[in-house]
């Protein structure tokens, strides 16, 4: 059974993320669920997806502690969902912090270093990646979600090979971006 | 058979087409959406019939109608546009159908985006209908499948209730393959029994009495009610708590009878007394009202039984809000003496709250700011609506004073012009809420000569639900292209003394037509008329000139717009985010943003 948690802010990809890690598991002849947030919340609220793949699942979403992957698109979101990690569990997280709306009216300076330092200290197995940096290179925002899945499947722990992963990219995404996404596997 | 990867939803629709659905009728709410857009998606040939229809009350006549003619309908909404379908649901349960008809409501347990936590389970009482209560995607296939032979097997229609997390959970599913439509009779004239008279409906009231009972004779052995394991104490729960349930017992080695009720109304009141014999306790675990509980206390009541039932009622479990894992984790530690290990991290340093905010370059962010600068200073209460422009409560545009149901802004402000006829009660509305439930409030206002303001935020979708067309978009879920209705037509014929359409996003033409409006009396409409960023493509993108810029952060602190952040100190806008819409440029006292 591999227990996967990704989570961002509404509108940075996480949807696509785990319909990808769902087929590959499917590929192989594993039963899945997940659990997305759909609504208000896509409005740069706080998402969230579940994805679990094994062979008896009853819940959808991931009891605490069980998570063998945090795959995070923001330093603070990680942190938030940071009680479903199981003990020794991988985060993967990218460096840039979104700031809500309200931190630009009240002033406040979230910047995500807290977070990331808090991550540090508590996860057993942590992975910083530099997400902007490798849409630059891509030229494109749109694989940040394809980068941070393919850092995942080099941790080990998201139960997907790089090799998966990058068949289920053939596989599922219009092949005008195959080169693209490819490329951010590369650079992940 | 194939094995595919579906939502809750796509299953249901999915089922309900190897059903042999003929006609689909619905109106956008979730979490229940996704469920007629797949059946259109899946509709290339035509053969079924699907719309989305200006309201609940529309869709379930639709599809009453439908299924008087033989043929096998589906409706689709969420759960509190089944108070606004109530009218019709209530009688159709006495009238009946001939086709099978199965009536979606989405219940949303949270609730995660709603106004309300009601339970469809107790419109199935209420209207003493079947209602089914699927726990996981490929049971909601088949079930939705064997509620459409329920139904056309005794005459009636059907509920079914799924929850959030079956609606957006996915799972692989095994599915057939292709699917044909059923084959309609057509219309059959029989006054006595497609007209309800007063008669006939103690006759049919009558008749349902004597069915129940005999439908939860057949639901004690439906096999989606289940009974399993053995010992002294019971678990009683439904729906995806009942997923929560299995995982909080999985591993952990305790002994209980677990009775799954996936049909509550009519009651399997035989396989319940088969679960309680010999119990001394039972916990029942469900969302969102104490359903089951309330029948079990009534089943060991009427059948002298000595078994205690917590739940809800007595606070063994939590009153309002959705199950999780943990919730059931927690009342099964100390109903079974379990023990669960949980991973403990420390404290976690204060994180940035994130509210849901209006979209970059959402053309209502203008239509609010635009009315609040032409007000300035005067008396205004703003009566807000159910969509995307909820969102305009939040800071700092806070241009909603209230919300309540949809529909509800136009005769709010209405009552609060009673009480306060010298202040400006303005009313916004979405179209796709003006053509769903706002028209009858307009003319309300119209006949009762009552002095509002009504600002229709026409951004030619419905946004909120994900894009769906309606009747002012010209086109249709069978993808056909149709005369738009025009908003402006039907505010200017049904007496509104003034009526203007602007662009919002022209800031000076916007306020100006506000300020217009304000100094007259009678119903005055604006439709601020601007298109969903989501629908159009992005226009070129606005930065800010730093060299002009005075640091004053009027862009900051007066719209709100997601795309402009704090950069050391000074306003910066975001290039990933900008949709150019170019509102900030015009609010700028220094000229600093420009293309
Ligand atoms: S132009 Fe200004 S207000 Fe409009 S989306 Fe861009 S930053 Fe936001
Ligand atoms: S409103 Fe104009 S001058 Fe004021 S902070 Fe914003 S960009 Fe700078």
């Amino acid at each position: 059974m591999n227990n996967t948690l990704l989570c961002g802010v509404g509108g940075q990809g996480t949807v696509l993320a785990s319909r990808l890690i769902a087929f590959a598991a499917m590929e192989k002849g594993e039963n899945v669920r997940t659990s997305e947030t759909i609504g208000m919340s896509q409005r740069g609220g706080c998402v969230v997806s579940h994805v679990r793949s094994g062979k008896d699942i009853a819940s959808p979403m991931l009891p605490k502690g069980s998570a063998d992957v945090i795959i995070a698109f923001e330093p603070a979101e990680a942190v938030r969902n940071i009680s479903y990690l199981k003990k020794g569990g991988t985060v993967v997280v990218n460096k840039k912090a979104v700031k809500p709306v309200t931190a630009s009216l009240t002033g406040s300076d979230y910047d995500g270093s807290e977070a990331l330092e808090y991550l540090k200290a508590n996860a057993a197995d942590l992975r910083i990646i530099d997400g902007d940096d490798i849409c630059r290179k891509c030229g494109s925002t749109k694989v940040l979600n394809i980068a941070l899945l393919a850092a995942a499947a080099k941790s080990g722990a998201l139960g997907m090979t790089v090799e998966e992963l990058k068949s289920a990219v053939i596989k599922r995404i219009p092949e005008r971006f195959h080169e693209i996404n490819l490329k951010a596997i590369e650079l992940a | 058979m194939s094995q595919r990867f579906l939502m809750g939803n796509e299953a249901i629709a999915l089922g309900a087409l190897h059903a042999g659905v003929n006609v689909v009728s619905g109106y956008p709410g979730t979490p229940s959406t996704e469920i007629l857009e797949t059946i259109a998606k899946n509709n290339k040939d035509s053969s079924v019939y699907v719309e989305w229809s200006v309201n609940e009350k529309a869709a379930l006549e639709v599809g009453a109608g439908a299924a008087y003619s033989g043929a096998r309908s589906l409706v689709t909404m969420k759960q509190v546009g089944l108070n606004v379908a109530s009218d019709p649901l209530m009688s159709l349960a006495y009238v009946g159908v001939k086709g099978g008809m199965v009536i979606v409501s989405a219940d949303d347990p949270g609730p995660i985006s709603s106004q309300t936590e009601q339970d469809t389970r107790h419109f199935a009482q209420f209207a003493k209908l079947p209602v089914f209560d699927p726990s996981s995607p490929e049971e909601a296939y088949e079930m939705i499948q064997d509620a459409f032979e329920l139904s056309e097997k005794y005459g009636t229609p059907v509920l079914f209730r799924p929850t959030t997390r079956v609606c957006h959970g996915c799972a692989n599913v095994e599915v057939r393959d292709s699917f044909e439509p059923h084959k309609a009779e057509g219309f059959v004239k029989d006054t006595m029994r497609w007209v309800i008279f007063p008669r006939t409906s103690y006759l049919n009231h009558c008749r349902i009495e004597k069915r129940d009972p005999q439908l939860g004779e057949e639901f004690s052995i439906y096999r989606f009610n289940k009974l399993s394991g053995s010992g002294r104490k019971g678990i009683a729960t439904q729906g995806i708590s009942y997923a929560y349930t299995c995982e909080a017992l999985d591993g952990a080695g305790s002994e209980c009878r677990l009775l799954r009720i996936a049909t509550p109304n009519p009651f399997p009141e035989k396989l319940a007394l088969e679960f309680l014999e010999g119990l001394d306790e039972v916990v029942c675990i469900e969302e969102l009202d104490p359903v089951i509980e309330r029948e079990l206390i009534f089943i060991c009541g009427r059948h002298n039984l000595n078994v205690k039932i917590h739940g809800k009622l007595d606070g063994t479990v939590q009153p309002a809000g959705e199950n999780t894992v943990e919730s059931v984790k927690d009342v099964l530690s100390k109903f079974l003496d379990i023990k669960y290990e949980t991973e403990e991290y420390p404290a976690v340093p204060e994180l940035p709250v994130r509210p849901p905010v209006l979209c970059a370059g959402c053309p209502h962010r203008a239509s609010f700011y635009a009315v609040k600068q032409a007000v300035k200073g005067r008396k205004a209460v703003f009566s807000g609506d159910i969509g995307c422009y909820t969102l305009g409560n939040a800071q700092p545009l806070d241009m909603v004073d209230t919300c309540l149901c949809m529909g509800a802004d136009v005769t709010i402000a209405q009552g609060i012009h009673r009480v306060e006829p010298d202040t400006l009660n303005f009313s916004f509305i979405g179209d796709s809420t003006f053509f769903a439930s706002g028209i009858t409030g307009v003319i309300n206002a119209v006949y009762n000569q009552t002095d509002i303001l009504l600002i229709v935020l026409d951004n030619s979708t419905t946004a909120m639900t994900g894009h769906q067309p309606h009747p002012g978009t010209g086109v249709t879920m069978m993808g056909e292209v149709c005369n738009a209705v025009s908003i402006e037509k039907i505010l200017g014929a049904v007496g509104c003394t003034y009526v203007r359409t602007v662009d919002p996003l022209d800031l000076s033409a916007a306020e100006s037509a506000v300020r217009e409006a304000a100094d007259m009396k009678g119903v005055r409409a604006i439709i601020m008329k601007s298109p969903c960023i989501a629908v159009c493509k992005p226009q070129e993108l606005y930065s800010v000139d730093a060299g002009k810029c005075i640091n004053c952060k009027k862009c900051i602190r007066e719209l709100g717009c997601p795309a402009i952040v704090l950069s050391e100190g000074r306003p910066a806008i975001e290039s990933s985010l900008c949709y150019g819409c170019g509102v900030c440029a015009q609010v700028c006292p220094a000229g600093a943003i420009g293309r």
